[in-house]
């Protein structure tokens, strides 16, 4: 299971993070330092355990589906790279 | 009223009450504090001097006529992951560099109702994702104690490293802070201050810059535990807009002080004793044993055996929600935003490679790797079965013991630089601290004693769900017993 440059390219990927070829190698190093360290959870017996997702104890709350915010234009768009006539402006995409 | 700023909060909240000072000259002593020591222990971000001193001076006008919030006129601290409105919370991240929230956090907002001043904002690991404070995109926090055994730069601790070192060096009255695997309560025990992590959901997540939700927590960094217990007091809350927010009543922690430990019974874990801990942690732990039983405590000997496993558990639960969490950075709607791509998707992976630091690129990968197809149940899935074995070793020793006493860290503060060379030898930083947050319970962290160079150590309380009462009880008693009053000397 230890991860070699091709994984890390793979996976850097998947999380949409640039990584230049050279940094692949030791990135692998230190994933695979990381993962074998991780591996100890297998001498762990796990049989029929239920995963635990949440250490609270409630069922998700409902509300009435009714509108309770709004009107916050400025405020969506304050924080924008770029935005012009109350829209976000992105890159032109023309793939 | 010689030196305001050492002033504890507890004590300086009866001061302005009394109007023997007031929130003015208490606010402009703390800035004239931060202007003298901050160049030097880049423990703040950003002082908001005019919107500090405009809300001392309205809490003036409330405490003149005798009204006023149960922290009227107190100046605090932020920690840069709370949004405030208006002001920069950039979480210790260049992506968030220029970010100034339209909103305030929940945590936050509840202070200022209750009156207290924001002197500013408080440097941090980038995203949280630290235990040393090096991971900030500005710059390391030093801690303000040195070592009497060499004159090495410290680190605080981290995440909340800029909260910890403020309150230690008088920068705040007290700060907020967060814990996700033990980010208050490890800076807490680096710094001779207090610090606890109440129980998952007593505060509410809102507008706070998400790291690992199931885990987050906020509480705040104090100088005595009378004042934790009132401070946390105000920060928590049922909020509708966090969804795991409790829907239940805050309790007024500070009249459960003063009651003593006597017929309590506190565990004491045997899996705590790990592999090269240094003698003179232990050497605490067995005193902090001594004073409670001292106080009329029993002591009972416990078994939590999955203790091993909750720190390879965490790397894999944290790094997996902030996988998904941080996946919000997409250049598109706030944040940084590369200049230059060639399409749509270089145009993410530029963006990320340049607004993330290191450690958070690292552990976004590792995140991204055990969701990934094939690897999801060898690791996540595995992971969240074994959280749930480590929750119910504690479960297993409510019925035996009230609360329990472990070391709060493996180490003192350790020198900026010092174990940059290997990230698991970072990560072991937490591993007193990180089960009681993949178990959702209340932990504090209280200052009990020094190490050979005059460096303080803490010891950490940990109680049941919902059992912060407890929590302060003990902790008093370690307080009372330790009279730890050791103060860093002024080198900035």
């Amino acid at each position: 299971m230890a991860i070699d440059a091709a994984t890390v390219r793979r996976v850097a990927h998947l999380a949409r993070i640039k990584t230049s070829e050279d940094r692949l190698e030791p990135l692998a190093a230190e994933l695979n330092g990381i993962l074998a360290w991780i591996a100890q959870l297998n001498e762990v017996d796990v049989e029929g355990v239920e995963p635990m997702t949440s250490n609270v104890a409630q069922t998700l709350r409902l509300r009435e589906d009714e509108v309770t915010d709004g009107d916050k234009l400025s405020a969506v768009l304050s924080n924008a790279p770029k935005a012009a006539d109350g829209f976000f402006v992105v890159p032109k995409v023309v793939e | 009223m010689s030196d305001l700023t050492s002033l504890t909060l507890t004590d300086a909240v009866e001061a302005l009450k009394a109007r023997r000072v007031s929130s003015e000259e208490l606010t402009t002593a703390f800035l004239g504090a931060i202007s003298t020591a901050n160049p030097a222990l880049n423990a703040y971000v950003e002082v908001t001097a005019d919107k500090a001193l405009d809300m001392a001076r309205t809490s003036d006008a409330r405490l003149a006529r005798d009204q006023g919030g149960p922290l009227e006129g107190a100046p605090l601290g932020v920690k840069d992951l709370f949004c405030t409105e208006g002001v920069q919370t950039a979480a210790g991240s260049n992506m968030l560099r220029g970010f100034v929230p339209p909103y305030e956090s929940t945590v936050t907002a509840n202070l200022w109702r209750d009156g207290a001043v924001m002197l500013g904002k408080l440097n941090m690991d980038e995203f949280a994702m630290g235990s040393s404070n090096e991971t900030s995109a500005f710059g390391p926090v030093k801690n303000p104690w040195k070592s009497s055994a060499q004159n090495a730069e410290l680190t605080p601790g981290g995440s909340s490293g800029g909260s910890a070192s403020a309150v230690a060096a008088d920068l705040c009255l007290a700060a907020t802070a967060s814990d996700t695997g033990g980010s208050i309560r490890q800076p807490a025990a680096f710094t001779g201050t207090v610090g606890i992590k109440p129980t998952y959901g007593r505060a509410s997540r809102f507008g706070m810059v998400a790291f690992a939700s199931s885990l987050d927590q906020a509480g705040p960094i104090t100088k005595t535990v009378a004042d934790a217990a009132l401070m946390l007091r105000s920060m928590c809350s049922f909020d509708p807009k966090d969804s795991t927010s409790l829907d239940i009543e805050t309790p007024d922690w500070s009249a459960a002080l003063g009651q003593g430990v006597k017929g309590l019974k506190i565990g004491v874990p045997r899996e705590y004793v790990v592999d090269g801990m240094p003698a003179e942690i232990q050497a605490l732990w067995d005193k902090g044993v001594e004073w409670l039983k001292a106080a009329g405590a029993e002591i009972v000997d416990i078994s939590l055996p999955h203790t091993k496993y909750a720190l390879p558990t965490y790397y894999i639960v944290a790094p997996a929600e902030a996988s998904s969490n941080l996946a919000r950075y997409d250049g598109m709607r706030f944040g940084h935003r590369a200049d230059t791509a060639a399409n749509l998707t270089d145009l993410y992976e530029t963006t990320r490679a340049e607004g993330f630091g290191k450690e958070v690129q690292r552990r976004l990968t590792i995140g991204a790797y055990v969701l990934s197809a094939g690897f999801y149940d060898a690791y996540y899935v595995r992971a969240l079965k074994v959280r749930r074995r480590i929750a119910e070793d504690f479960d297993k020793v409510w019925g035996q013991v009230d609360a329990i006493l472990t070391p709060s860290t493996p180490s003192a503060a350790f020198a900026l630089g010092d174990k940059q060379i290997d990230p698991v030898t970072m990560y072991l930083n937490d591993v007193f601290t990180v089960t009681a947050n993949l178990a959702g319970l209340p932990g504090i962290s209280v200052p009990a004693g020094v190490d050979a160079g005059g460096l303080p150590l803490g010891l950490q309380v940990i109680g049941r769900a919902l059992d912060e009462a407890t929590v302060f009880r003990v902790a008093e008693a370690l307080e009372d017993a330790a009279g730890f009053t050791a103060k860093p000397a002024k080198w900035w």
